[in-house]
Formats: structure tokens, sequence, C-alpha cells
């Protein structure tokens, strides 16, 4: 924060220069890493949560390095509570769709399929989905309450 | 285990530096470095998933409490009724200390699990759910209520964070120079 550059960046909201191009390099593999954990969390260790996580952290430091105004012209508020929203219906519609065959979560609608391949596993994999959207925009949107309310709080 | 033994005093010590230590930004780092031992240990515990967790939520709640803590004191409050806060807390403690020695007393001895359960899962896994991580069938499939309830809890959490952040909006909403809402 104390090292920024004297002239024309200054004036603008976030860190450094070097802060800046380091981010703008590394942000897209952190966010492909959360996405990554997500999708095969019913291969390799990791999952939803963890995933999840990981792409919540992917944002927070887009916004830590380019200031608020910058990531939220990204990802508006509207947003962040639209697909929160969506990852818990989207997990509730897989456990009542089950119950349609008998009890709640029977994967009876998708297929098992092979071992070790991305689509396998019945219903795991979409459940794992709508875990890691509703982990990733939860946290995303706490962190975004607590950073309002601090600089309320400076003003 | 020697390294598990290590680990062990390791966060033992990182936990009581954070609570004696007087700067709060230190206090967080000594916090972080306990629950990196903890990541560490789960992963010499063979539970690579909870190794990962674990890890991500510790620099996520770093993150967190580092921007929280940085210029500014959390408040402390020793005075009040502190005759009536001190004999409740003994009280309760008493309770919770008979409460759990007679539930301890009904559990199977250490070392020696009841896997009935477990081993239908182990055996019956694969086949059951097709998926090859066993941790994600048993999260997912055996026991998708148990992440069910934890998804309901994830959402009160935030929801209540929102409620109580967005109060306080509310209250300044009425001075002139406010463009913030959340």
């Amino acid at each position: 924060m104390n090292l920024r550059m004297k002239k024309s960046y200054s004036q603008e909201p976030g860190m450094s220069l070097i802060v800046k191009v380091i981010t703008r390099l590394t942000v897209g593999l952190i966010l492909l890493y959360g996405i990554y954990i997500v999708t095969h969390g019913h291969l390799s260790p990791g999952g939803g949560f963890a995933g999840g996580v990981i792409i919540a952290l992917s944002f927070i430091h887009l916004m830590l390095a380019f200031g608020k105004e910058e990531a939220l012209g990204r990802l508006s508020k509207r947003f962040v509570s639209l697909f929160e929203g969506l990852g818990g219906l989207l997990f509730l519609i897989v456990a009542i769709l089950g119950y349609k065959a008998g009890y709640f979560f029977y994967d009876w609608f998708v297929s098992k399929g092979k071992l070790f391949s991305l689509f396998s596993a019945g219903t795991i994999p979409l459940s794992y989905l709508a875990i890691g959207l509703k982990v990733t925009f939860g946290l995303f949107a706490i962190f975004l309450a607590l950073i309002t309310i601090k600089l309320k709080a400076k003003k | 285990m020697l390294m598990l033994d290590i680990l062990i005093i390791f966060m033992i010590l990182g936990a009581v530096i954070a609570l004696e230590v007087k700067d709060l930004l230190s206090a967080v780092v000594a916090v972080g470095a306990a629950g990196l031992a903890l990541s560490i240990s789960f992963l010499l515990l063979k539970a690579p998933d909870l190794a990962i967790t674990q890890l991500v939520v510790e620099i996520l709640i770093l993150v967190i409490l580092i921007r929280a803590t940085i210029k500014k004191d959390l408040p402390f409050s020793t005075t009040g009724r502190w005759f009536f806060n001190t004999t409740a807390t003994f009280v309760f403690l008493v309770v919770f200390l008979y409460f759990g020695y007679s539930a301890l007393k009904d559990l199977p001895r250490f070392g020696e699990p009841v896997m009935r359960v477990s081993q239908f899962y182990l055996k019956e896994g694969l086949a059951k759910t097709g998926a090859a991580n066993l941790v994600a069938s048993v999260v997912l499939n055996f026991r998708a209520y148990d992440t069910l309830g934890e998804a309901t809890v994830l959402f009160a959490a935030v929801v209540g964070v929102l409620a109580v952040m967005r109060r306080k909006g509310r209250k300044e909403l009425s001075e002139p120079e406010n463009e913030e809402e959340l």
C-alpha cells in the first residue's frame, strides 16, 4: 500500500504497479485451478468447498490489487447474490429430483458413466458444482460486506 | 508419528503466542502458522481432502482478519458484571464436564472402532456411486443430508452477516454523503 508510484499511479486506487502486473498474470491461473478442483471433485481430493474458496480467493485477489470499484465493475453485487442463491437452489433441485424415483439424492437421471472419466459418478459432479457456486459467491459476499463497512468506518 | 507430535507442539506454541502477544497483526500471523501446521498434520494422517480445505480456508480467513485488524483495535471489555459472568462460566463448565464424562464412558475403546457402516461404504461405494474419490461418494451420496445441512448453515451465515452489515448501512443512508449500500 505504501509503495505507490509517485505520479501516474498515485491517483489510481489499489496497490502498486508491480502488484497489478503480477495480479493480471496470475489471477486467471488461480481461477482456472479453482474450477479444476470443483469439476474434478469426484476423481481427486478437493471438491466443491475447497474449489469454491479458491475461486473466491481469486476474486478477492483482484479486489485487493485493483481496488473496489474495478472489481465491482466486473462483478456487481446483484450478480453475486443471484449466483449465491442459484447454487443453493441447484443443490436442492438435485435432492428433490431424486425423490421422484424413491428417496432424496437418488441419482436416477444421470448415468454413472465410466470410472475415472470426467462425466461419471451420477449426481456428484452436479452437486459439487452447486456447492462450488454457493461457497464462491457466499464467501465473496461476506468479504464485500466487511470491506464496505470498513470503508464507512474510515469516513 | 514423531512428525505429528512435533506439529502438535508447534500448533500449541502458535496458539499460546497468538493469545499472549500484544500486537494484533502478530497474533493473526501466529494463528495462521497454527492452521498451516494443522493442514500438514491432516496430510500426514492421509486426509488430502481435509488438508486442501483447511489450507485454503486458512488463507481466506487470514486475508480477511489481516484486512480487518490493521489500524484497528478490537474493543475488549473487562468491566461489568464480573461476578455473575464468572459464576455462570463455572456452572456451565461443571455441567458440560459432567455430561461429557458420562457420554465418554459409553464410547468404544480407543483403537477399536465399530466399523460396520464404514465397511459397507468401503466395499460398495464404487459400485453404488461410480465415483473414484471415495470421500466424494460418502459426502454427496451416502451422507448427502449432512452436506445439505452444511450448505444451509453456510447460507444462513452469509444471510446473517449481510443482514447485520446492512442494518448499519441503512442507518447511515439518511446522511447526505453516502453512496455505498449493500
